[in-house]
């Protein structure tokens, strides 16, 4: 048996707007880490990460992302890239994306 | 202020121009993103855990108020109306989407601004005094040197590889603002004999290995300044180590070689090349210089200030904190603090950088500044304008009175932004603001600089504040590290380590122990915390941070 490897997602930049994107098992990529493919086997984890590097066009900074076994970030940096930031409701936790305000947005006073 | 040349601006053009050729050769998948990376840092651009970020120099943190609106212009249209400003003094764009961003350089070229050298292994943005020009301790203006650096040192072909960034800072005066002693070249403006000259401090440095800067010439004639510091750079060119990035800055090498060495080599050098700077430089100096000349100033009457201080309680208190003595006593420089309580330290939005644009414009001679501390400064207003300047800035939320106060907090982007973070910033600055603001204290406490990190890499320069506060992740948690005794002026220091980290539940209790105790410790009002530290040393202070363990021994 290889040593235990923790269940992970790929995740990555979008290359032309800057969010936080996640590799999908059809082989998209969503904003959503719900739609995010939950991989478990070593192997096929190396396999999708190679897969997603192939899309330079797409995506900037591939990487292996630990869950838990429920799909939930193990660490609080991935939390935060599946968030936005704590000090304006920007970015994800509203829906929305880089770029200028959207509906939703906290406007900063 | 200092107007792009023509040379400047076409500079300024084609660099714009080719870097939207090469984001398109990004996109089109002609280039690699490692082949793009070093291409967009070169522009100031990074990327974050979010999206993009975009880094604009302030080139000795100086701006007009038509740059201003600009950067509220670029804020709005292509940003979430706001903009970071930092201890670097640039501003940072936290949501640039990639194909917007050759727009927003054009639209910073129309104002004579870039992005140029705001990252790399190059001689970056010099800072300098953000009083500079205005404070009444001053020699002269250092900013003209300032320029002559920054144009010196643009795309020099020496230095465009070194082994890694280059920070230089200047002041003119002996208070020493622009924390020199903490970057890989400060500048002191000094007088000996009736003549000028500048003390050279070399090697100092924050990140995870802070040092403080260590005098290479006590006394340099302001006409050798280029050539020396040419000197410098080019002897840790040569020595400085390629190997490890951790060890190639310049503090490094001056800690490896000693300073002496470093001298001589230096001195050689700067004989070496001496010759060959003919003095052009210096002509160009004279032609910087005439930019620089200070605004005429209004000669009227100033009651309506000394009435509005007798009479107005707020306006009296926001004079104490945030008002400082300029050369003309009919003067006075005014800080404005982006640090209202539980704000994000040195963010405006939109609407605030056009108001601050508006009053500079009004009362201010035009100028505003960017102070290392992440405020905005107005260097030049006649104090008769002070009440009515305050009233306009009460109505946008930047009248808060707390310069140089326990909530005048120094925090970088921390795990809210920044890709290479442990920990966050941000919301341990919000909560220590809001906690002394409710406890109606902060006057009382006085001076005291606190400055947050949410890595070693230290921008939030935590290493020199009274206060220091280092972000890490400890087994998975934010856990924050306190360092005390810290000092970022002319007698700095480097922050002693307190002891464990706490977490983010206990990082704010913790502060209001050790705060306490410096208030019960003091001997009287006057004594600042610092020198409260330095009387009694760290001892009681640690006491008050980890009382359990005190008890437990
Ligand atoms: C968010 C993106 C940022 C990144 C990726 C970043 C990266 C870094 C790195 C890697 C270092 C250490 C360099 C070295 O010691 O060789 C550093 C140092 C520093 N940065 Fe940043 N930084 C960021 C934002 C900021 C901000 C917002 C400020 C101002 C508030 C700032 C100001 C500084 C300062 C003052 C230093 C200390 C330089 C020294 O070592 O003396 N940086 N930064
Ligand atoms: S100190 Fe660390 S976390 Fe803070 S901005 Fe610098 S690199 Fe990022």
């Amino acid at each position: 048996m290889p040593k235990s490897f923790s269940p992970s997602v790929v995740t990555a930049n979008d290359l032309l707007i800057g969010d936080v994107i996640y590799l999908t098992a059809q082989d998209g990529w969503s904003r959503d880490l719900a739609d995010a493919e939950l991989i478990t086997d070593e192997a096929h984890a190396q396999i999708r990460l190679i897969d997603a590097n192939a899309q330079p066009g797409t995506v900037v900074g591939a990487y292996l992302a630990e869950m838990s076994a429920n799909q939930q970030p193990t660490h609080f940096r991935e939390d935060f890239r599946r968030t936005g930031p704590s000090n304006y409701a920007h970015g994800k936790q509203v829906g929305a994306l880089p770029g200028p305000l959207a509906q939703g947005e906290e406007v900063m006073r | 202020m200092y107007t792009y040349t023509d040379f400047d601006a076409a500079f300024v053009r084609e660099r714009n121009a080719q870097f939207r050729a090469q984001v398109e050769r990004r996109i089109d998948g002609s280039l690699t993103e490692d082949e793009f990376k070093p291409l967009r840092l070169m522009n100031g651009l990074y990327l974050q855990l979010h999206a993009y970020m975009l880094r604009v120099a302030i080139p000795y943190g100086t701006v007009s108020a038509r740059q201003m609106r600009q950067l509220a212009h670029i804020a709005e249209t292509w940003d979430k109306g706001y903009g970071h400003f930092t201890t670097r003094q640039n501003i940072q764009y936290n949501w640039p989407k990639l194909r917007d961003v050759p727009d927003i350089l054009d639209a910073l070229g129309e104002v004579g601004m870039h992005a140029i050298q705001t990252s790399g292994n190059t001689i970056r943005n010099v800072t300098a005094d953000h009083f500079a020009g205005a404070a009444a301790d001053e020699i002269a203006d250092p900013r003209p040197v300032a320029e002559l650096l920054r144009q010196w040192s643009t795309d020099h072909p020496e230095f465009q590889f070194l082994p890694r960034k280059f920070k230089i800072a200047i002041t003119g005066s002996p208070n020493d603002r622009a924390v020199t002693k903490a970057h890989d070249i400060g500048l002191r403006m000094v007088e000996r004999d009736g003549a000028r000259g500048f003390e050279v401090v070399v090697g100092g440095g924050l990140g995870r290995t802070p040092m403080i800067g260590k005098v290479v010439r006590n006394f340099l004639p302001a006409a050798d300044l280029l050539p020396y510091v040419e000197a410098v750079v080019s002897v840790w060119n040569l020595l400085g180590r390629r190997d490890n990035k951790y060890k190639s800055r310049i503090k490094i090498t001056v800690h490896e070689h000693g300073i002496d060495d470093i001298r001589a080599r230096v001195e050689e050098r700067f004989a070496a090349i001496r010759p060959s700077f003919s003095g052009i430089d210096q002509k160009i100096l004279t032609q910087i210089e005439a930019q620089f000349q200070a605004p005429d100033f209004t000669q009227a009457s100033t009651v309506a200030y000394d009435a509005a201080y007798a009479e107005n309680s707020s306006f009296r208190s926001w004079a104490d904190t945030n008002l400082t003595a300029h050369r003309n006593s009919d003067y006075a420089i005014v800080s404005i603090s982006l640090k209202a309580h539980g704000a994000t330290p040195g963010d405006a939005s939109a609407d605030q950088m056009r108001v601050m644009a508006d009053l500079a414009e009004t009362y201010g001679h035009d100028e505003l500044r960017i102070s290392h501390e992440q405020n905005v400064i107005l260097p030049h207003v006649h104090k008769s304008h002070l009440p009515d300047l305050y009233a306009a800035l009460q109505e946008s939320g930047l009248a808060t009175a707390n310069i140089g106060l326990i909530s005048d907090i120094i925090a970088c982007p921390g795990m809210d932004y920044c890709a290479l973070a442990t920990a966050r910033s941000i919301p341990i600055a919000q909560e220590i603001a809001t906690r002394f603001d409710e406890l109606k204290i902060e006057h009382d406490i006085g001076h005291l600089k606190i400055k947050i990190s949410g890595c070693i890499n230290a921008c939030g320069h935590h290493h020199v504040g009274h206060i220091g506060i280092l972000g890490l992740d400890r087994a998975g948690v934010e856990n924050y590290q306190v360092t005390l005794g810290g000092d970022h002026t002319e007698t700095a220091a480097v922050g002693e380590r307190a002891g464990r980290g706490f977490s983010a539940e206990e990082i704010v209790p913790a502060i209001e122990r050790l705060v306490g105790a410096y208030l019960d410790m003091r001997t009287g009002h006057e004594e600042t915390f610092l020198e409260t530290y330095r009387r009694l040393g760290a001892a009681p202070f640690k006491a008050a941070l980890y009382p359990a363990e005190r008890k437990a021994a």
